[in-house]
């Protein structure tokens, strides 16, 4: 590139085209995988292609920083691409957010023949009345839903029947109320503390590289990677406890479905999120980030910041309202 | 920079970096998914020259309808307009390139992989996606067929590709401008495709959590569309149209940037109403957020929510109204003359505000019970997506030709190809409305005899249309080899724009050194 230009235009690169290649390898495989019959063979290919070409990517990103030659009008680049990027992410919780908002406010009292909302209008819809008449008479709107209508139905044709398409959860999750000895003993509220407490040491070695004391950001990025980590812990073990104890799965109707898909998904980002700190906590340990020079932790750590957000947004909306 | 394209031609065309010839892949890739999508509606439009069954059976037609469907909105319009934005945008605002130049040439290269699983859907057990372009639940979860599920990843790895091109493109505007590019001097392309970025940054995801719920549904025992289970078939369809209807705008607002640079060329005057442009741009932007649930009138919604969506639809006729109306002020008194860029826009502009009057007529919510799901839809959308932008596509494709590759388009071939394309897109779709309104439903194979007169003059019209594509195509090829050179940076005398202060053919790297605006 020559002096007066300032921009960075990389020269041609084979990583795109790889990438790109990974990709769709793993849809592929992936869709392969799941119908019946199917194997992973081809999905794990994709991956590993897929995680070789991220790795080498983002090392010739990084060998390229530590040569000097991207710009701070590059560097502004990166960082709008991960201001949108963590957009994208936000919206595609909206979507999971909205999709409970609509299940809970409205779709429960339609089931159950009732006008969902009598802001304007108190009577029912024709559909609503049609659910509770014909579809799933007897079934009784309530949240959480510890029955599906499919049981109510199922039920009241053969009492005895055990087989459902849809079982509802012994227990849900919920709120234990504000008793202290009951809150303590509460795990969703454990996690919170623990992702919060995360944000807040992410906080603190932000801090501390801005001060140039590397020492004490290295130390506290760890600690962020350990929270995150025993987070993930405390997650796998409040599903264990799901499926084991109180009959709470993906299969258990509509509150199974949003409980798993919410949390799974923020529990996959977390994932994602620790596997970024950790890597730069590796690269801070070897020396790579300066006092105004560190993007590739400022990202890491605005993510956590966003993961930490939807927790906050889940913990209230799931749990505390469940 | 002093480096050109590569010498090698698989090291140019597969590794590239550049936005123009990145712009170039995109292009030949959605045109070759033009041809494609074109071919599946020449099927459809065989089947139903006549009352009956004829050629095909209606498993294979309702596959037919699907793949046209996903093919045209994501294969051939999305990306024409991307490779437009990438061939463009750079050269407007007078940038070196993209952004980021390696995502670039990943967000198109994950294309050609999405569309090889969908369309090789065709050829599997169970056949390709058979439920609409849509893909109501429960017709593409309960009762779809095994290969969905190369769909649903499909559209994941389309909708990654989308959002790395918008960031990419929103990245660029706000950080690539030249200096004294403030963002009022933007041309309206510029405008409009950012604004078009962050739709799609927005509602991608969205449609990756309708897909994402599906595979649920369908492999995992959730319930998210199923009443059984405490779930609603119509919250697939809130989830769908929440990314639906921004979607459409995806597609049609570049077009209108398209449009509102050729129109102020052609007349030889600036664009009127600049600012309102921009603004109106955004407010239909905006506006595409809150009235998902018009496409929708007909599934039991509670009387205030068909009201609402009823409403707040009608209010996009007011910043629509002020596009059409600044076009309009545009070519008054001005010096106008008719090359065919200037030709298509101007049908752009007639028949894309026809199809937004029929818009208004199915956003009136009890008028809608009557039109919901027959050919007047089919007929509305097709005016504001083929002669909207398709046509748009075509116009700047003829505008910027010449600038791309330093070769004058053979003139009187064009409006040969625009006359016949106006004509017969008019033959195809306008009996529709007709076909609509007494009561022909869309999507099936066959229908009764009332229907016979209309379907097989449509059918006449969509053969012909099918036809003037390929003289397009012809003449697109032809430029390209064998057009005459020519060399003035100003193609058209009336252009305004940094684009044309560039060398013709435009150097394989934009602006090294960026340009001062005062």
């Amino acid at each position: 590139m020559s002096s007066e230009n300032s921009y960075y235009v990389p020269e041609q690169s084979k990583l795109p085209l790889a990438a790109a290649t990974g990709m769709g390898v793993m849809a592929y495989g992936a869709a392969s995988w799941v119908i019946e019959g199917g194997t992973s063979t081809i999905f794990l290919i994709g991956t590993l292609i897929m995680a070789s070409v991220m790795f080498m990517w983002w090392s010739l990103v990084i060998k390229e920083n530590t040569q000097g030659i991207v710009s701070d009008q590059l560097k502004h680049s990166y960082v709008l691409g991960m201001y949108w990027f963590i957009f994208s992410e936000l919206m595609f919780f909206v979507c999971f957010f909205g999709s409970l908002f609509y299940v809970r406010v409205l779709v429960g009292p339609w089931l159950d023949g009732e006008a969902a909302i009598g802001w304007f209008d108190d009577t029912a819809t024709d559909a609503a009345i049609a659910n509770a008449t014909h579809l799933w008479p007897g079934y009784d709107a309530a949240w959480p839903p510890i029955v599906t209508p499919d049981q109510v139905v199922t039920l009241a044709a053969n009492p005895d029947a055990t087989e459902f398409q849809f079982k509802g959860p012994k227990e849900a999750m919920s709120f234990p109320g504000w008793s202290f000895s009951e809150l303590m003993a509460w795990l969703p509220l454990w996690n919170t503390v623990v992702l919060l407490t995360s944000s807040g040491t992410v906080h603190i070695a932000h801090h501390a590289l801005k001060e140039g004391d590397r020492k004490k950001f290295v130390r506290w990025l760890g600690l962020t990677v350990l929270l995150g980590i025993f987070f993930l812990f405390l997650q796998a073990e409040e599903y264990i406890h799901a499926y084991q104890e109180l009959g709470l799965t993906l299969e258990s109707g509509i509150y199974g479905t949003t409980f798993f898909l919410l949390t799974g998904f923020h529990g996959a980002h977390v994932t994602l999120g620790t596997i970024m700190l950790l890597i730069a906590f590796l690269r801070g340990a070897k020396g790579h980030f300066n006092e105004t020079d560190h993007f590739g932790f400022e990202a890491a750590a605005w993510y956590w910041h966003f993961v930490d957000v939807i927790w906050v947004g889940l913990f209230l909306i799931v749990y505390v309202l469940g | 920079m002093a480096h050109g394209p590569s010498q090698n031609f698989f090291s140019r065309w597969l590794f590239s970096t550049n936005h123009k010839d990145i712009g170039t892949l995109y292009l030949w890739f959605s045109f070759a998914m033009f041809l494609l999508g074109g071919a599946f509606a020449m099927v459809i439009r065989a089947e139903l020259f006549q009352p009956g069954m004829q050629l095909i059976k209606p498993e294979f037609f309702v596959q037919m309808t699907t793949m046209h469907g996903l093919v045209m909105v994501f294969g051939a319009i999305m990306p024409a307009f991307v490779g437009l934005a990438n061939w463009m945008i750079p050269m407007m605002i007078g940038a070196p390139d993209m952004a980021l130049p390696r995502m670039n040439n990943l967000s198109f290269w994950i294309l050609p992989f999405a569309f090889a699983i969908l369309t090789s859907t065709l050829f599997m057990e169970g056949g390709g996606p058979n439920f609409g372009w849509t893909f109501y639940a429960p017709l593409s979860t309960t009762y779809a067929p095994d290969t969905v599920n190369y769909f649903i990843f499909g559209v994941h790895i389309m909708g990654a590709s989308s959002i790395m091109g918008s960031i990419n493109i929103i990245a660029t505007v706000m950080n690539m401008r030249a200096p004294g590019m403030t963002y009022m001097k933007m041309p309206m392309f510029v405008w409009t495709w950012v604004i078009t970025a962050f739709l799609l940054v927005a509602v991608m995801p969205v449609l990756a959590g309708a897909v994402t719920m599906m595979l649920m549904d369908i492999n995992f025992g959730t319930s998210f569309f199923d009443a059984a289970g405490g779930g609603d078939p119509v919250l697939f369809q809130h989830v769908f149209w929440f990314f639906g209807h921004p979607e459409v705008y995806i597609i049609i607002l570049p077009a209108f940037g398209v449009v509102s640079q050729i129109i102020p060329t052609f007349s030889r005057k600036p664009l009127f109403g600049y600012s309102s442009m921009v603004y109106a741009t955004a407010s239909i932007a905006f506006l595409s957020f809150i009235v998902w649930a018009h496409h929708m009138f007909t599934v039991g919604m509670p009387i205030a929510g068909e009201l609402y969506f009823m409403y707040a639809t009608m209010l996009i006729a007011v910043p629509t109204g002020v596009k059409v109306f600044n076009w309009i002020t545009t070519m008054y008194k001005g010096a106008l003359t008719f090359e065919t860029p200037m030709l298509f826009s101007i049908a752009f502009v007639i028949l894309f505000t026809f199809g937004g009057f029929t818009g208004m007529m199915l956003s009136i919510a009890a008028a809608d019970t009557q039109y919901h799901d027959t050919y007047f839809v089919v007929a509305h959308f097709h005016y504001v997506m083929v002669a909207g932008a398709v046509f748009s596509g075509t116009a700047a494709v003829y505008y910027w030709l010449p600038k791309w590759c330093g070769r004058m388009y053979d003139e009187t071939m064009g409006k040969v190809q625009f006359w016949i394309a106006f004509i017969a897109f008019n033959i195809t779709f306008m009996p529709q409305h007709f076909l609509g309104l007494a009561g022909m439903p869309r999507r099936y194979s066959d229908y009764g005899l009332q229907f016979a007169d209309w379907n097989m003059v449509s059918s006449i019209g969509a053969f012909l249309y099918g036809g003037a594509q390929l003289l397009f195509l012809y003449n697109v090829i032809r430029t390209i080899g064998w057009g005459k050179p020519i060399s003035d940076p100003q193609v058209w005398e009336g252009a305004q724009g940094l684009e044309w202060t560039l060398p013709t053919p435009a150097p394989f790297h934009t602006f090294s050194t960026p340009p001062v605006i005062k």
